[in-house]
């Protein structure tokens, strides 16, 4: 372990990408306005999709619930706003599938209180009933990832957890929301804290923080009370170090080992925005209802921080913050790892942390693709030190399995950092994700091969 | 209301914006000074055998890349690169014909033939240059000396031979290099000469200060590996300061060594080729160490005075030996966290 001593809180190679925060990093969250239609769609998080629990034409309170957990990984669904459940049908989502869910018309004069549940009361609850309360909550990685969070925190048998990780790092270039959450919600996340040291037994939490969010980092160590097992650490700037595995390592110096989760090395991360909203609803049992998303991107004029209920629709997010006709790509995310939106009707879900408008003349679209020529620039950029230039080369060659077994594609986390750092302008990322598409494809295969013998 | 119909692409949205074409212009650029150096030294003969080098290069690409039916790739500049370093390995006074058929092997055997850009073994070049030193032996060690009071005015007698005719006969303005002058007669050239280029040789690997300003230039810009050329050097100094610490009788200091001869173009702009060297952090110092073995053993032991060619030319053919042997350890992997 030593070794890793003498790198000074950073982990091995990663990008400097443009920061670009500035724009939103000073504007405080603003409440965002409801809109006349909220479309919920079922699947908003890994894992089964949440089952309706209402019919056509009921009413609901904001905060009721409306559709429960479909399984263990899984979270239930409740209503963003007072209003009428106007029909259950299909609706778009942003894979381009169509997924079950709920058209709600909110009510035009609604005094939009919310309803209260059971509060989880932190000094009686048991780990098991505060992780009862946060799938009950609904609450799932608000950082993107949108995984059921009382999975993640459940620590396995045999296994112990030491340090509570939380994730305050948000590496992604233009994303502000994490950033404004600290500033603005420190109660809140200190309070979802002592939920999560008490759910994992973690005998510490380190709230991990880039340098380029020095405010925030003072202003949680000020409200931190002496003698506290919290922490707030502070690391260098450095894409992808948002990723749990790279900030692990950035400030314990452990290695989580491949196909393994930050539990291998005795570690929960947890989003600071998630945090917070663990510290939100959880004493007085409520449901998730909205979320911290930044809006940015040249295009959009009134860029900032909002609070928008789950299911607003994109196109009317965007008719309010007043996108120009100049718009070309739309992203759900940062512009490193966000997804491209294909159509308007998408609704913002829990796991959007950000919308990023590019006109045409940010949209980098390279006129030409050179061939690989062994720069090594790829090399040096990945985080988990993999060979993308032989990987993108093997994938040409369609020799899959060859990636998996030999050159850890599997490891692959998709964050972009060689496909930014190639002068031959080669799709990479998107490579390897289509071959860890077709691998996993063949291992699900092989295993209903061997259940039929 | 909004209706817009939106466009769509794959993550990552942003990219840093160096380009492959952007990167083989600036070793253009950086090979530049060492190509005006040359013509500055040794005059028109230079200049027609660089020019000559670099549009049988070009011109060489683009005809095989139309009969294969395929877009002309000349505007990525590498075919450019190539011309540029196989001119400035030949002798001022080598016969412009041979130079032209030197492109069309460096390009058409030496890169074209391997499927073009990012899929040549060896640096095509080299691959030029060896065929020419096969072919023509007599005409490739034939050395001109430097600052000839007439060099603007006249050229070598040998540069405009017909082809397959017998050159002019060799005339008593020829000089040897120092590498020759040390092998074959014990006679040592002054650092200051070798490092500032008053000597003779081909027409490019004789002013090592150009050449190695060239390479920090690049290596600032991040478009060379700096491990390379470092490796190299510091190979070939160390076992030639070992080998002159046994005996400064027999063998020559290590400064002359890095000095002399095709070396500091060879270990800065040669080497370095990307495509033809590893691409593992570590691979890529066992490549600069190999290649300064090499040299030193062709040098000091082989029949040749000058071994930087076939020592980069060996070496590339391992590169991808080396890349699968030395892979670097994937993160999460082998060293095992033991923190319970």
């Amino acid at each position: 372990m030593a070794w890793f001593n003498f790198r000074n809180n950073s982990f091995k190679h990663g990008i400097h990408p443009p920061e670009r925060k500035r724009s939103t990093n000073g504007l405080a969250i603003r409440q965002f306005p409801f809109s006349p239609v909220i479309i919920l769609p079922m699947v908003q998080h890994i894992g089964a999709p949440s089952e309706i629990m209402v019919r056509e034409g009921q009413e609901v309170m904001r905060g009721q619930l409306l559709a429960k957990a479909g399984g263990y990984v899984s979270v239930p669904l409740h209503a963003p706003v007072s209003g009428t459940v106007r029909k259950i049908a299909s609706v778009p989502s942003i894979s381009g599938k169509m997924v079950p869910g709920i058209y709600l018309e909110a009510f035009p004069s609604a005094s939009q209180e919310v309803l209260d549940g059971t509060p989880i009361d932190l000094t009686s609850a048991s780990s098991d009933e505060i992780l009862q309360g946060i799938q009950d909550a609904g609450i799932v990685g608000l950082g993107g990832a949108a995984f059921p969070t009382h999975v993640k925190l459940k620590v396995p048998e045999g296994k112990h957890c030491d340090v509570l990780m939380i994730n305050g790092i948000e590496c992604e270039p233009y994303l502000t929301t994490d950033h404004r959450v600290m500033l603005e919600q420190g109660e809140d996340i200190l309070m979802g804290i002592k939920y999560l040291l008490k759910s994992t037994g973690a005998a510490e939490a380190i709230i991990g923080i880039e340098a380029n969010k020095q405010d925030a980092a003072d202003h949680l160590e000020q409200l931190i009370p002496e003698g506290s097992n919290v922490r707030v650490q502070v690391v260098p700037v450095k894409y992808p170090q948002g990723s749990e595995k790279m900030l692990i390592t950035a400030i314990l110096g452990r290695e989580v080992p491949s196909g393994g989760l930050p539990i291998d090395v005795n570690v929960v991360a947890v989003n600071v925005a998630t945090t917070a909203e663990i510290g939100r609803l959880l004493p007085h049992g409520r449901g998730i209802q909205e979320r911290v998303v930044t809006i940015t991107g040249p295009g959009i004029e009134k860029k900032g921080n909002y609070r928008i209920p789950i299911g607003t629709p994109l196109r009317f997010v965007l008719e309010q913050v007043g996108a120009d006709e100049r718009i070309s790509e739309v992203y759900m995310g940062g512009p490193m790892m966000g997804v491209a939106v294909s159509n308007l009707d998408i609704s913002i879900v829990k796991g959007t942390s950000g919308i990023l408008v590019f006109t045409k003349d940010e949209v980098s679209r390279p006129e030409k693709v050179y061939p690989c020529i062994k720069c090594g620039a790829c090399v040096d950029a990945c985080p988990l030190s993999l060979n993308p230039s032989k990987l993108g080369i093997l994938a040409k060659f369609k020799a899959y399995d060859l990636m998996a077994d030999e050159y850890n594609l599997m490891d692959c986390f998709e964050c972009g950092s060689c496909s930014y750092v190639c002068p031959s302008h080669i799709p990479l990322v998107q490579q390897f994700r289509s071959s860890k598409a077709i691998v996993r494809k063949r291992i699900a295969g092989k295993q209903t091969m061997e259940h039929a013998d | 209301m909004l209706t817009k119909t939106l466009d769509i692409s794959t993550s990552p949205h942003i990219r840093q914006g160096t380009s492959t074409d952007s990167i083989m212009q600036n070793v253009v650029w950086a090979l530049l000074p060492v190509a005006l150096f040359a013509i500055f030294s040794f005059g028109l003969s230079a200049f027609f055998v660089i020019a000559t080098a670099t549009i049988a290069c070009v011109a060489t690409e683009h005809v095989l890349c139309r009969m294969a039916n395929k877009e002309s790739t000349i505007s990525d500049w590498s075919a450019v690169i190539t011309g540029l370093l196989l001119g400035l390995t030949l002798p001022p006074s080598f016969p412009l014909w041979m130079t032209f058929c030197g492109g069309i092997i460096a390009i058409g055997l030496g890169k074209y033939t391997f499927g073009g850009l990012g899929y040549n073994v060896f640096n095509p070049a080299l691959v030029g240059r060896a065929v020419l030193q096969a072919a023509f032996p007599v005409a490739i060690t034939t050395w001109h000396p430097a600052f000839l009071a007439d060099r603007f005015t006249s050229v070598a007698a040998s540069i405009f031979t017909f082809p397959f005719m017998e050159p002019p006969a060799v005339d008593a303005l020829t000089g040897a290099t120092p590498l020759a002058a040390f092998k074959f007669d014990q006679i040592t050239t002054s650092t200051s000469d070798l490092a500032f280029g008053v000597i003779s040789g081909s027409t490019g690997e004789t002013c090592a200060v150009l050449i190695i300003l060239g390479g920090i230039y690049l290596v600032a810009r991040k478009m060379m590996n700096w491990r390379i050329p470092v490796s190299i050097l510091a190979t070939v100094f160390l076992i030639s300061g070992v080998l002159y610490l046994i005996d400064n009788q027999i063998y020559p200091s290590p400064v002359f060594m890095l000095f002399s001869g095709g070396l500091m173009l060879g270990a800065v702009f040669m080497a370095t080729d990307m495509v033809a060297s590893p691409i593992t952090p570590v691979g890529v110092f066992v490549y600069g160490a190999i290649i300064g073995l090499l040299v030193v053993v062709i040098r000091i032991w082989g029949g040749l005075p000058e071994g930087v060619m076939y020592a980069i030319l060996l070496a590339n053919a391992i590169s991808p030996h080396i890349d699968n042997m030395i892979r670097p350890r994937v993160y999460g992997t082998a060293n095992t966290n033991d923190v319970s």
